[in-house]
C-alpha cells in the first residue's frame, strides 16, 4: 500500500476504461470520468443509464468487469475514509428501532476500531452535524416519525460526520419538499466551498444549472463531461435522452438552451 | 406447578428452554429486522435430512452426530439460497421456498427409508419433526449453553457492525465492512440456534421460536438494544411457561405448547402495545372522533347565538338532536365538564336547554379560525 505510487493524485475522482456488467449485460461501457477536487458535480442521464451503478462501483459495492478507479489517487479500498456515501432514502427500512442521533453516529463507525463502541465524542459530533442540518430538536426521536425531507437531512448529517473529502449522494432531492431541497443544496455548496468534492446523482434537469458547477452526462457511456456551461447543451442532452426529452427551445443549434428542458415521463 | 421444578427431568428441560429462548430471541431479532424471518424456517426444515444422515453415519441415535448432520445440511441450504439469489434472477422468497421444500422432501424420504430398514435403535427419530423435550439430557445443556454463549459474545463484540449491516447494508459496504461475511456469519449463527432447538421444538415449529419473540418485542420498544433484550426475555418466558404447562398437564407435547405461548405473547403485543398496538390506534381514533363531535357542537352553538344576537341564547337539546340526527346529551355533558356550556332553562313546558359560556365562545372562534386557515392552505 505504501510503496504504490498514487495514480492521478490531482483528481478527486478518476475513472478509466471502466466496464460494469450485470448478468453479462453492460450497464456501464468503457467509461472515463475525471472530476477535479472542489466542485459540485451532477451525474445525470435517463433511467437505466448506470448512474447509481457508477456510484456503487466507485464505493466498491459493485465489482467492475474491467477498468480502474482512483479517489485522490488511491484505489477505492484504500480511500474508504476519504469518501462518504448517502444512499437513496428508500434503501433502508425507516421502521428500524433506532433514534435519529444513533443513525448519525453510524457515520463515525468507519473511524472506530473493530470492537470499539461509539461514545461521548461520537455523540457530540453527531449533535453538531444535526444542528448544521437543522435537526437538533429531533435527535432523540424515533426514525419512523420523520418526514421524507427530515430523513434526507439525517442522512446528510451522517455523511458530514464522516469527515470525507469526496461525498457521493444518490438522488438526495428525490421526494423531498422544496424547503429541504434548498437547505440540502445550500449545505452541499457550503461543503464544496470548504474544498470538498460533491458528486450527486440527479434526476431534475431543470435545476442542474442552478445547483451545480460540473456535469457528467451518462447513458451507459459518457455522453459529455466538464464545466456546466460547456456541457449543458441541447445537443448533449438530446444525445443522452433521445426522444425522451422535449426541449422547449426552438433553436436546436446546439447552444445552451434558454428554455428549460423537461424530461418527458413515458 | 412450582413443585414440578423439583423434578430432575423438568429441571433439565426448563434450563434447556431458557437457553433456547435466549439464543433464538437474540439471533431472531436480527433475522426479523433483515426481513429474513423465513430463513429460520428454511434452515429448520433443511436440518431434517442432516438428522437422518447423522443417524445413518452413527448407526444409532447419537445426538452429537445428529446435530452435526443437521448443522451441515442447514448451512448448505443457506449457502444455496445465498448463491442462487446473488447469481440468478430468482428472488429471496422463491429461493428460500425452494430450499425449504426440497430439503424437507429429502428429509422425509430419508426418514421413511430409515424407519423401514434400520434396527430398533431408530426409535423416535421422527420426534425431531415436532420435538421431544423430555428427551433432553443434562449433557445436551452444555452444547446449548455453549451455542448461546458464543452467540451472545458475537453480538456483544460486533454490535455496531451487525446493527449497521441490518439497518443499511449499502452504507455498511461503503465504509468497508464485509457485508457478505457478516451476513453469512449471522446466518450460520441462526442455523446453530435452529439446531439447538430441534430436539425440543422440532423442525416444523422451530421457526416460530426465531420469529415470535422478536416480533412481540418490537411492539413495545424502539431501540435495537432494548428489542434484543426483550426478545430474549420473551423467548425465555415462552420456553419456561410452555415447559411447565406441558409438564403439569398429562399428554401435552412440550414443543407445540412452547410455540403457542410465544404466539400468545405476539397476539397480546400486537393488541396492547402502546403506540403500535391495534387497541391503541382504536383508542386514538375514538378520541379523535369524540373531539370532532365536540368541536362541531361548539361551532353550531356559537353560530346559533350569533344568529339570535344573544351570546347566552339557550338552545333546546331536542333541536340539536334533530339537527345532528343523534342523541347529543353526552357531547353536551362533556363540554359542560370542560366549562364551555352550561345548562339553561327557558320555558317550563320545554325540555332541557344549553347555552355557551364565554370560554365556549372563545373556543368556537378559535375553531372557526383554524378551519379558515386550513381551507386557505389547500
Amino acid at each position: 500500500m505504501k510503496r504504490e505510487k498514487r495514480h492521478e493524485p490531482d483528481l478527486a475522482l478518476h475513472i478509466e476504461d471502466l466496464t460494469v456488467a450485470y448478468e453479462g449485460k453492460p450497464v456501464l461501457w468503457d467509461i472515463d470520468v475525471n472530476i477535479p477536487p472542489g466542485v459540485m458535480a451532477a451525474v445525470i442521464g435517463p433511467n437505466g443509464a448506470g448512474k447509481s451503478t457508477l456510484i456503487k462501483t466507485v464505493l466498491g459495492l459493485v465489482k467492475p468487469t474491467a477498468g480502474h478507479i482512483c479517489i485522490h489517487g488511491y484505489p477505492p479500498r484504500q480511500a474508504l475514509k476519504r469518501v462518504a456515501y448517502v444512499p437513496q432514502r428508500s434503501a433502508v427500512d425507516w421502521d428500524f428501532p433506532t433514534t435519529v442521533v444513533d443513525v448519525v453516529m453510524m457515520g463515525r463507525y468507519g473511524h472506530l476500531g473493530w470492537f470499539r463502541w461509539p461514545g461521548k465524542r461520537e455523540r457530540r459530533r453527531a449533535m453538531d452535524a444535526l444542528s448544521a442540518v437543522g435537526m437538533e430538536a429531533f435527535a432523540n426521536r424515533q426514525i419512523n416519525q420523520l418526514s421524507g425531507g427530515q430523513q434526507q437531512r439525517v442522512f446528510l448529517a451522517r455523511a458530514m460526520v464522516q469527515d470525507a473529502d469526496v461525498l457521493f449522494l444518490d438522488e438526495p432531492m428525490a421526494g423531498v419538499d422544496a424547503t429541504t431541497e434548498k437547505a440540502v443544496v445550500a449545505l452541499l455548496q457550503e461543503l464544496r466551498d470548504q474544498g470538498k468534492t460533491i458528486i450527486v446523482v440527479h434526476h431534475d434537469l431543470q435545476t442542474v444549472r442552478d445547483y451545480f458547477d460540473w456535469l457528467v452526462i451518462l447513458n451507459v457511456r459518457v455522453v459529455a463531461q466538464g464545466p456546466i456551461p460547456e456541457v449543458y447543451t441541447g445537443e448533449n442532452l438530446r444525445k443522452a435522452y433521445g426522444g425522451r426529452i422535449a426541449l422547449l427551445d426552438p433553436d436546436s443549434s446546439g447552444e445552451t438552451p434558454d428554455a428549460v428542458p423537461r424530461e418527458v415521463v413515458n | 406447578m412450582l413443585e414440578l421444578l423439583g423434578n430432575h427431568t423438568v429441571q433439565t428441560v426448563t434450563l434447556g428452554a431458557v437457553l433456547l429462548g435466549m439464543v433464538s430471541g437474540l439471533l431472531g431479532s436480527f433475522a426479523v429486522l433483515r426481513q429474513q424471518s423465513l430463513l429460520g424456517d428454511t434452515l429448520a426444515h433443511a436440518a431434517l435430512p442432516g438428522v437422518c444422515i447423522g443417524f445413518l453415519i452413527a448407526g444409532t441415535r447419537h445426538l452429537g452426530w445428529i446435530m452435526a448432520g443437521a448443522l451441515v445440511t442447514a448451512v448448505i441450504a443457506a449457502l444455496f439460497v445465498q448463491v442462487v439469489t446473488r447469481y440468478s434472477r430468482i428472488k429471496m422468497d422463491a429461493g428460500l421456498g425452494a430450499a425449504l421444500s426440497v430439503s424437507f422432501a429429502v428429509g422425509v424420504v430419508l426418514l421413511t427409508y430409515i424407519q423401514g430398514h434400520a434396527s430398533a435403535s431408530q426409535g423416535g427419530l421422527d420426534s425431531f419433526l415436532f420435538g421431544q423435550a423430555a428427551a433432553t439430557r443434562p449433557s445436551d445443556l452444555w452444547f446449548m449453553g455453549g451455542v448461546t454463549l458464543a452467540a451472545m459474545a458475537l453480538v456483544a463484540l460486533m454490535w455496531k457492525q451487525l446493527k449497521l449491516v441490518t439497518f443499511d447494508p449499502l452504507f455498511a459496504g461503503s465504509i468497508g465492512l464485509r457485508v457478505g461475511v457478516l451476513e453469512t456469519l449471522l446466518t450460520a449463527m441462526i442455523a446453530l440456534a435452529v439446531v439447538v432447538g430441534l430436539q425440543m421444538v422440532g423442525v416444523v415449529l422451530m421457526t416460530a421460536m426465531v420469529i415470535a419473540p422478536p416480533v412481540a418485542a418490537r411492539q413495545w420498544v424502539s431501540r435495537l438494544e432494548h428489542m434484543v433484550f426483550l426478545a430474549m426475555f420473551m423467548g425465555v418466558v415462552s420456553g419456561v411457561v410452555g415447559v411447565l404447562l406441558s409438564a403439569g398437564v398429562p399428554n401435552l407435547a412440550t414443543g407445540p405448547v412452547v410455540v403457542l405461548v410465544a404466539s400468545a405473547l405476539v397476539t397480546l403485543s400486537l393488541l396492547l402495545a402502546p403506540g403500535r398496538g391495534v387497541l391503541w390506534s382504536w383508542l386514538k381514533l375514538w378520541r379523535e372522533q369524540r373531539s370532532i363531535g365536540q368541536r362541531q357542537m361548539l361551532v353550531t352553538l356559537h353560530k346559533l347565538a350569533e344568529h339570535h344576537e344573544d351570546p347566552y341564547y339557550p338552545v333546546e337539546r331536542s333541536m340539536l338532536d334533530s339537527f345532528y340526527g343523534v342523541a347529543t346529551g353526552h357531547i353536551l355533558r362533556r363540554l359542560q365538564a370542560r366549562g364551555f356550556v352550561v345548562p339553561a332553562s327557558h320555558m317550563r313546558q320545554e325540555g332541557p336547554h344549553w347555552a355557551l359560556t364565554d370560554a365556549g365562545h372563545n373556543e368556537a372562534r378559535q375553531e372557526l379560525e383554524r378551519m379558515d386557515w386550513n381551507q386557505a392552505g389547500v
